[in-house]
């Protein structure tokens, strides 16, 4: 799509709104609470819209990929004293990449639903795994495990304001890598294989390669943000923080963000932690507690259910789609294309 | 030797359990070709009204009435409010839309009831039973033949009723049932009330043997594997997934379990199906889809 602003402006505009404004505006509730979970869910999301959006293959094994990152980064921290913090999260992410390229092997063979229930063994298998052996949280009897104190080469990073600037900088090199993959031949032939594998077998695609390389690059993505969620934003977790709930989360964030777009994955997650707090806010001005916690997540699942089959039917392609439309619209203004 | 052989009578009891809820997955795939993940949502749903319907003093009989009027009225806004408008997009694409589904149902049913936990008392003692020296549930026996006779239900409905007939006939070709008359939105009314319904009868019996919860929603996960090992399109496979699943589950759980420390009864039927799925893409019942290119 053509555009009158080149993107380097608009990347170079997103980074000072980021890096510039958002620090300066933000409190420390917003922050700790919004931003960083905000970040980090957008690193899950765009990890498996790399796998569903872009290459077709869906999976509801997310939560476990993200389980393995932050189990792998926390071992890897915890028993190997030395070991850069950086290093442990990409352990983490290599880690749940080979979780995944071996939770793609069945898509040798099987698609569709076939496909979901492997993952969805993935799932609980991994589960399992971190409940059943105390091992992996240091033998810990509640299996809570306690992450190190944030230090990056001598820097500490271990208030709000470090914790943002530590995930944004990760989400942000993750995500121009991601970008630079969707444009290149792997990107293209990811579209390929989604759109029909059997023509792009035809014209010599490796199509099993190319899948397992979607499962083992999105999972990366995934156990990254595991580790990041587990390490920055929980601080302390158990298996708990990922069971399967947490991968339809994530799985949401981009159908209503957008399957297929980097940019559907930030406003998929935004959308996603927004809204359960817009909605308690409203709740709480309008109907001034008449409605307790519990009735209120009630109302917020009908919500999201809601949305998911409106997006569904309406905007397949979800709310990036409507964006670009947006753009289209205000470009053009206040002429009309249609 | 007799251990042995309770566990396993056992689990094949507790398997009919989860063929009850695979039942309603079949009948909702056969007919539309949705893999309805709002099959738990339903069982939940339903067993949730009909026990906050007793609790508010309605008859037995009455509640039975309202909370199945209640599955058709779900049923029929399935069908015109999601499914008449993703009519030919991909299967996936489907599967969401009843991701979404079920979040729509769980909030409603616990909106509507409450989120605690309903006791469900539907007048069978679950006291063991011996039957040729096996000791059994005799809570199970009722679930199996309760089953049983649903089973045979189905297939007389399918058999010897017009619309049953036309049914079949979706089921086994869509678009020559169209060019013959058949109204594919009625059919998806009635399958997805059959379901509905089926689900409804599920919810009683595991709501009696496990509190009417949340949990509820879970054995839509339990399913899974059993639709995988019996196809996703035969109800006899379905009844023999659901037995497959129950006994090796048990099996596993008791001689196997205790070497990597229990819990395993979550993830194995999943392996079971994922390492048949490899050596039989369609189950052990399904059709072999022949895919054109």
């Amino acid at each position: 799509m053509s555009s009158r602003w080149p993107a380097a402006i608009k990347a170079s505009l997103l980074i000072i709104f980021a890096v510039a404004i958002v620090p300066w505006a933000a409190d420390e509730y917003w922050l700790s609470a919004i931003l960083v979970p905000f970040l980090i869910l957008s690193l899950a999301g765009l990890g498996l819209n790399l796998l569903t959006g872009f290459a077709g293959q869906l999976s509801v094994g997310t939560a476990a990929f993200m389980a393995t990152g932050a189990y792998t980064a926390y071992n890897v921290a915890s028993r190997l004293p030395g070991v850069p913090l950086l290093v442990a999260f990409a352990a983490g992410g290599l880690a749940a990449a080979l979780l995944g390229v071996f939770a793609g092997l069945p898509s040798w063979r099987i698609k569709g639903f076939y496909l979901v229930v492997c993952t969805l063994a993935v799932q609980f298998f991994v589960e399992w795994l971190f409940t059943a052996f105390r091992w992996f949280s240091n033998d810990n009897s509640s299996g809570q495990v306690e992450v190190p104190p944030l230090r990056i080469a001598g820097h500490d990073f271990n208030d709000p304001i470090g914790h943002y600037w530590l995930v944004l900088a990760i989400v942000a090199v993750l995500t121009w890598v991601a970008r630079n993959i969707v444009h290149s031949e792997l990107g293209r032939r990811f579209l390929a294989v989604r759109d029909m594998d059997t023509a792009a077998a035809v014209i010599g695609i490796p199509v099993l390669r190319t899948k397992l390389l979607a499962f083992g690059i999105s999972s990366f993505y995934c156990g990254v943000a595991g580790a990041l969620w587990g390490f920055v934003y929980l601080g302390s977790f158990d298996p708990r923080a990922w069971e399967l709930g947490r991968s339809f989360q994530v799985l949401f964030i981009i159908i209503i963000g957008g399957m297929g777009s980097i940019a559907g994955s930030f406003v998929g997650a935004a959308f996603m932690l927004l809204l359960p707090i817009a909605m308690s806010h409203l709740a709480s001005a309008w109907l001034s507690g008449a409605v307790d916690q519990g009735t209120l997540s009630n109302y917020q699942k009908i919500v999201f259910g809601v949305l998911i089959i409106f997006f569904l039917i309406k905007e397949p392609l979800g709310l990036a789609s409507i964006g670009r439309a947006l753009q289209r619209r205000v470009r053009i203004w206040p002429l009309r294309q249609w | 030797m007799g251990y042995l052989l309770e566990t396993l009578v056992g689990g094949l009891l507790a398997g009919i359990m989860y063929s009850m809820v695979a039942i309603g997955f079949v009948l909702i795939y056969k007919a539309s070709g949705v893999f309805n993940f709002a099959q738990g949502a339903m069982v939940l749903f339903s067993a949730l009204t009909f026990v906050s319907l007793i609790e508010r003093n309605v008859s037995f009989g009455c509640a039975l009435i309202i909370t199945a009027a209640v599955m058709v009225v779900v049923a029929v806004l399935a069908e015109r409010l999601v499914l008449r408008f993703l009519v030919n997009r991909p299967p996936v694409t489907l599967f969401m839309a009843t991701l979404g589904l079920s979040y729509v149902l769980e909030g409603t049913a616990q909106a509507l009831w409450g989120a605690d936990v309903h006791g469900l008392d539907l007048g069978i003692d679950d006291v063991p039973v011996s039957i040729l020296g096996l000791r059994l549930s005799r809570f199970d026996l009722f679930a199996s033949a309760t089953a049983a006779v649903l089973v045979v239900l189905l297939s007389l409905f399918a058999n010897r009723t017009r619309i049953g007939r036309s049914l079949r006939a979706v089921a086994d070709d869509p678009l020559a049932a169209l060019s013959l008359g058949v109204r594919l939105p009625k059919i998806w009314r009635w399958v997805w009330t059959l379901a509905g319904l089926v689900g409804f009868i599920a919810g009683l019996l595991w709501g009696s043997r496990s509190g009417v919860q949340f949990s509820l929603t879970l054995v839509v996960l339990k399913a899974m594997p059993v639709l995988i090992i019996g196809g996703f399109d035969s109800i006899e496979g379905a009844i023999v997934g659901g037995l497959i699943v129950g006994a090796s589950e048990k099996l596993a759980e008791v001689y196997v379990g205790p070497i990597v420390g229990g819990g395993i009864e979550n993830w194995f039927p999943y392996f079971l199906a994922v390492g048949l799925l490899l050596v039989r893409p369609a189950g052990l019942f399904g059709d072999r889809a022949v895919v054109r290119v």
